[in-house]
């Protein structure tokens, strides 16, 4: 190590002295995220209300991770969940074993299952990480956490992360834009 | 007066100390383009506060078969002694300090008390390697005091010769035959070289942090401690460092003086000769250097380590000494000295420049946005 070089390593660590610092202050400022973004999976809903998931089990069968369960029940012709003759009685996906990988998404006919934009999901409890249809249908805003610290606190679901613009096939789902 | 001066220095030491780890994360953070601490308290400020309550409360190991005693008592001295040198820093004439000396103790024999003092805390870190029924422990506290002992040779005569022109150990005297001569550093390039050199590895710092060996052992004389005792090892280390800090500037740089061609300046020269604030600019100056270097350098191996001490800045001490002693004892005129320190920093210079290597064009770059 010459002396020479050592001038010179002492003048690229003062020249990165003065540099702005790279860093992205997670928490406190949005992260962007890509519109193609793997995050918690949100069920669709067609315009007229109808869920688009009709209990056939294909993502279930299509996960690798045999992190899917579903159970269909028969559509009341009244009164009708979804489109098809059957609905998801139960729709479950432990986060836990999810790789997000996203071929539920691909596996599914109807395009009901497709994968949003929530990341934020830690938790305490092993069964706070299954989560069921009334945590993934598209009215559902915020994560699982995010919410349950919404209800508690009386505040509004806070919103870390911007998305440029939302899939086409995550119908109904507003772009989650920064606080 | 001594009891309150005493305590101000200690407690300012201990606070110096304390935000000049925070102070240091920040600036190394910066070089490596990053932010730093900044959660705790506004900008991060009370990070301090947090790190002494987190190293007081975590759990306290002691090993089995450690000579119980010896391992408590071993932080303990070390940093006792990293204090004491502190008090005999001057830091203005004899009234800066309200009309009073502001200094603690003002001792004849300054300079050699405060490298006497400042290497029993190398007897600390032996104790704590051979207390604690460790190998690691007692094989790195040899590493260390092995080299730590190296530099203090090579410490030691490079300040024989500033010492020999002002004919004074006394710090206060020092500073003020500076006053009247200019600054030593004009005389003594070389001895300044080694000394700050030499200090840098007396503190155990970067690039001569041997003692720490984090990466190649898992922690040399320090493997076996824990939460507040391993904390005052660091803090010895750091207070060692400020104490190397604010030496240098008293020897070489004219101490609490503010440079010659400025107090000619009417208007500045009579507003900020204030004692205290230069010789603040100066130690954090120094402080600046200390965190630049660890930002810049990695670890010298051991047989580099060694090398350089007792190879090359041994005998540049030897030789410097030597010259030093011929003007003194054959009355040449200092102004000898001063050309020879001249001419050194000019041969300096130029075997940086012809040895220079032009950075490799072409190859890829490593940074931020690659």
């Amino acid at each position: 190590m010459s002396i020479a070089a050592l001038a010179q390593s002492m003048g690229i660590t003062l020249k990165a002295l003065f540099s702005k610092p790279v860093t992205i202050p997670y928490p406190d400022a949005p992260v962007p995220l890509k519109p193609r973004f793997h995050g918690r999976h949100v069920l669709t809903r067609h315009p007229n209300g109808l869920e688009k998931c009709i209990g056939c089990s294909l993502c279930a069968a299509a996960c690798p991770a045999y992190a899917i369960y579903v159970e269909a029940a028969e559509n009341d012709p009244h009164n009708p969940v979804s489109a098809g003759e059957r609905y998801a009685k139960v729709y479950e996906i432990n986060m836990l074993r999810c790789i997000f990988c996203g071929l539920c998404e691909e596996a599914c006919p109807t395009g009901a299952v497709v994968m949003g934009y929530d990341f934020e999901m830690a938790d305490y409890r092993y069964s706070d990480f299954v989560y069921g249809k009334e945590d993934m249908l598209v009215e559902v805003e915020g994560t699982k956490p995010q919410r349950r610290e919404a209800a508690y606190t009386g505040k509004p679901v806070k919103k870390g992360y911007r998305v440029p613009y939302v899939r086409p096939e995550l119908e109904g789902v507003k772009p989650p834009d920064s606080k | 007066m001594v009891g309150i001066k005493a305590f101000l220095v200690i407690f300012g030491l201990l606070t110096a100390f304390a935000y000049m780890t925070l102070i240091e994360r920040r600036l190394l953070a910066r070089i490596q383009i990053r932010q730093g601490p900044n959660r705790v308290g506004p900008d991060g400020l009370l990070q301090p506060l947090a790190d002494a309550i987190k190293s007081i409360f975590k759990e306290d190991l002691v090993v089995s078969r450690a000579d119980k005693v010896v391992f408590v008592l071993a932080p303990m001295i070390s940093v006792t002694f990293a204090v004491l040198t502190f008090g005999l820093i001057p830091f203005g004439p004899k009234d800066a300090f309200f009309g009073y000396d502001p200094w603690v103790i003002n001792l004849d024999v300054g300079l050699l008390y405060v490298f006497a003092v400042s290497e029993i805390a190398i007897y600390g870190i032996f104790l704590a390697g051979w207390a604690s029924n460790s190998k690691y422990s007692l094989l790195g506290s040899l590493r260390s005091s092995a080299s730590l002992i190296s530099y203090e040779l090579a410490l030691g005569i490079s300040l024989l010769a500033p010492v020999l022109l002002v004919g004074s150990l006394n710090l206060r005297e020092i500073v003020e035959w500076q006053h009247q001569n200019g600054w030593l550093i004009l005389y003594m390039l070389p001895a300044f070289a080694i000394f700050l050199l030499t200090s840098m590895a007396e503190a155990a710092r970067t690039p001569f942090d041997l003692p720490e060996a984090e990466q190649e052992l898992v922690g040399g004389y320090n493997t076996e401690y824990s939460s507040i005792k391993w904390a005052l090892f660091q803090m010895a280390e750091y207070i060692h460092l400020i104490t190397a800090a604010a030496l240098i500037p008293t020897i070489f740089l004219g101490g609490w003086r503010m440079p010659g061609f400025m107090e000619q300046i009417p208007l500045i020269g009579g507003l900020f000769a204030l004692p205290y604030l230069w010789m603040f600019i100066k130690i954090a100056l120094f402080l600046f250097f200390f965190i630049w270097v660890r930002g810049t350098l990695f670890r010298l191996r051991y047989d580099q380590l060694m090398v350089f001490s007792w190879g090359r800045l041994f005998p540049l001490a030897l030789a410097w000494f030597l010259l030093a002693a011929l003007v003194v004892a054959f009355k040449w005129p200092m102004a000898v000295l001063g050309w020879l320190s001249l001419l050194s920093l000019l041969v300096f210079s130029a075997y940086v420049i012809l040895t220079a290597q032009p950075r490799p064009r072409g190859l890829p770059r490593m940074g931020a946005g690659d």
